[in-house]
């Protein structure tokens, strides 16, 4: 008989023990917990995701939220009741007569953001470094621009409230297992391998044969659609959806998480997630109560000064933690 | 197995090669060798697909390829897919990854998973070095370690011709040496080689044939031996008086 390598165990068991937490979470914590729950859910979704445009492939991009935007206003018109949306948008007629359960819209969302993301990765990706960092963040103004206008699809600034409460923790624990798995089948394929390549050296990776500019454009393109999903399950979280929602300081926090994790580590993206939304939700009560706003952002930003000065690299680096890899020597 | 026909490149607007002509047989060491900012580096780039010449042929006929083909307009993932592999300037080592990694990843465009282990297990009889320290990343090894590591992982494609820029760069003398004496047994075990280098010396002792470069023309050819006695590449390559 084959035996199971200890790695394997050990996914399993992670896999395991997130859902009995789930399970047990469900049953115990009340709503405003569940919804903390949820949120770090998502942000290790959103943080997991970049980490494969950003931290395999290396590029720095600032329009996650865009991305998470388009997934996020896809999903809510596409399940919005038929009833409201006779009442508050001003849809073309196949669409006004549509409401789609949760999964086909939020595969919809992520789709639409990847399609995207193909679309203005080909001229932005020709661009490197900070240049990109400022096409994305473009891009991401763009985004907020055309939704706060399009006002007869997404009622402009206003957003769109009284969204359907489909998002629960099981939806957002499903979709943080599934692009976990993406992204480690991907990190240890050869298709990663040469997305790391890129990041290190885009002349050497060439010269052995990666399609440079073409995994450039998959791997935005990757992250894209959970970014999408993600934002989809965030719209049906909160069940409203803003423009303001996706703004900036949301690109910032989730590049830091990145950046403290460690570029190109899932584990990293992963635990700084959990850490960083966890401490912006559990300050938010304490400063209401201080009148001090603000704190949980500058204990973020403390820990990034700090992360940088003394692990320039991030938690992790690029590796993973010895025992969830596979031993191939 | 290479035929370059009077090619011309442009870098930005600089004219960097102006027509340049040369060949390699199969089988063949050929070093090319010039001051710095002759085009050497440019002529191996052109090969390998990085970069395009604006006029010019390059032909190219490997087992890969059916007969003789024009490379000069075949971007470069498709050259490195048809047996020329070409191992940078500076080594670009992805120094992040694992020593086994960057090996791995020079084979990225095979399928052959047992051709693929065969190939591993030869690189790491050419360098113990690199074997023994497979899991250690590749920024951590010594210069000429990431060299070694550079022309394994340039191996590591099975490559027919195989395109060195530089191999000696910031090497000491023993590390070179060595290096070099690998060199010639990858020829042995049937890589035509093109080696670029500012150690002209070196170069003209391994190899068969050398071109000397200058300013983007070929201004010398021959055979190496006959060019090592030859009294303007003394005076300008090999500090002779």
């Amino acid at each position: 008989m084959k035996r199971i390598p200890l790695h394997q165990i050990w996914y399993f068991v992670f896999v395991l023990s997130g859902a009995v937490f789930v399970f047990i979470a469900r049953s115990t914590f009340n709503e405003y917990i569940l919804s903390i729950i949820n949120f770090v859910g998502i942000y290790i979704i959103l943080a997991v995701s970049l980490n494969i445009t950003n931290g395999f492939t290396g590029l720095f991009s600032l329009g996650h939220p865009g991305f998470m935007a388009i997934g996020g206003y896809m999903t809510s018109v596409l399940t919005f009741p038929v009833a409201k949306k006779a009442m508050f948008l001003e849809l073309p007629g196949w669409l006004s007569h549509l409401a789609l359960p949760f999964l086909p819209a939020l595969l919809i969302g992520g789709v639409c953001a990847s399609l995207t993301a193909f679309v203005i990765g080909v001229p932005v990706l020709r661009l490197r470094g900070h240049y990109l960092a400022v096409a994305t963040l473009g891009f991401l103004i763009i985004v907020q621009v055309l939704i706060t206008n399009w006002e007869s699809v997404t009622r402009g600034p206003l957003g769109m409230n009284g969204l359907p409460a489909l998002t629960h923790l099981w939806w957002v624990y499903a979709w943080v297992v599934i692009t976990l798995y993406v992204s480690w089948k991907i990190k240890f394929s050869s298709y990663g391998r040469s997305m790391l390549a890129i990041r290190e050296d885009p002349l050497a990776a060439q010269c052995v044969g990666t399609r440079l500019f073409r995994t450039r454009v998959v791997s935005l393109a990757l992250g894209a659609f959970f970014a999408g999903i993600a934002g989809g399950l965030w719209a049906h979280l909160v069940t409203a959806i803003t423009p303001a929602s996706f703004s900036l300081v949301l690109a910032f926090h989730i590049v830091v998480m990145v950046v403290v994790g460690g570029s190109g580590s899932i584990s990293g993206a992963f635990v700084a997630a959990v850490l960083f939304s966890t401490i912006t939700e559990l300050f938010r009560p304490l400063e209401e109560s201080l009148d001090a706003y603000g704190i949980g952002e500058i204990l973020m930003a403390l820990i990034l000064i700090l992360i940088l000065i003394y692990r320039p690299t991030g938690i992790f680096g690029t590796r993973e933690p010895g025992f969830l890899t596979a031993k191939s020597t | 197995m290479l035929k370059i026909d009077d090619i011309h490149v442009y870098r930005g607007r600089t004219h960097v090669l102006k027509g340049v002509s040369l060949h390699v047989q199969q089988g063949e060491i050929v070093s090319l060798i010039g001051g710095n900012g002759a085009g050497k580096t440019t002529i191996l780039r052109t090969i390998s697909g990085l970069l395009r010449p604006s006029r010019g042929k390059i032909f190219l006929k490997t087992s890969k390829t059916s007969g003789e083909t024009d490379i000069s307009r075949v971007p470069a993932e498709t050259i490195t897919g048809l047996g020329v592999t070409h191992c940078p300037e500076g080594r670009g080592i992805f120094s992040q990854l694992s020593v086994k990694e960057n090996l791995m990843i020079g084979a990225y465009l095979r399928k052959d998973k047992e051709g693929i282990a065969d190939d591993y297990a030869r690189v790491c009889a050419l360098f113990p070095i690199l074997g023994s320290r497979s899991r250690q990343t590749g920024g951590s090894l010594s210069g000429g370690e990431q060299e070694m590591l550079a022309v394994g992982r340039a191996l590591m494609s099975r490559p027919e011709l195989l395109t060195l820029d530089e191999p000696s760069l910031g090497l000491g003398p023993i590390i070179v040496d060595n290096l070099f004496s690998v060199l010639a047994e990858i020829n042995r075990q049937g890589v035509t080689l093109l080696l670029v280098e500012q150690n002209a010396i070196k170069a003209l002792k391994l190899s068969h044939r050398t071109y000397v470069l200058e300013t983007g023309r070929m201004a010398l050819s021959g055979l190496s031996a006959a060019l090592i006695d030859n009294e303007k590449v003394k005076k300008a390559y090999l500090g002779g008086t």
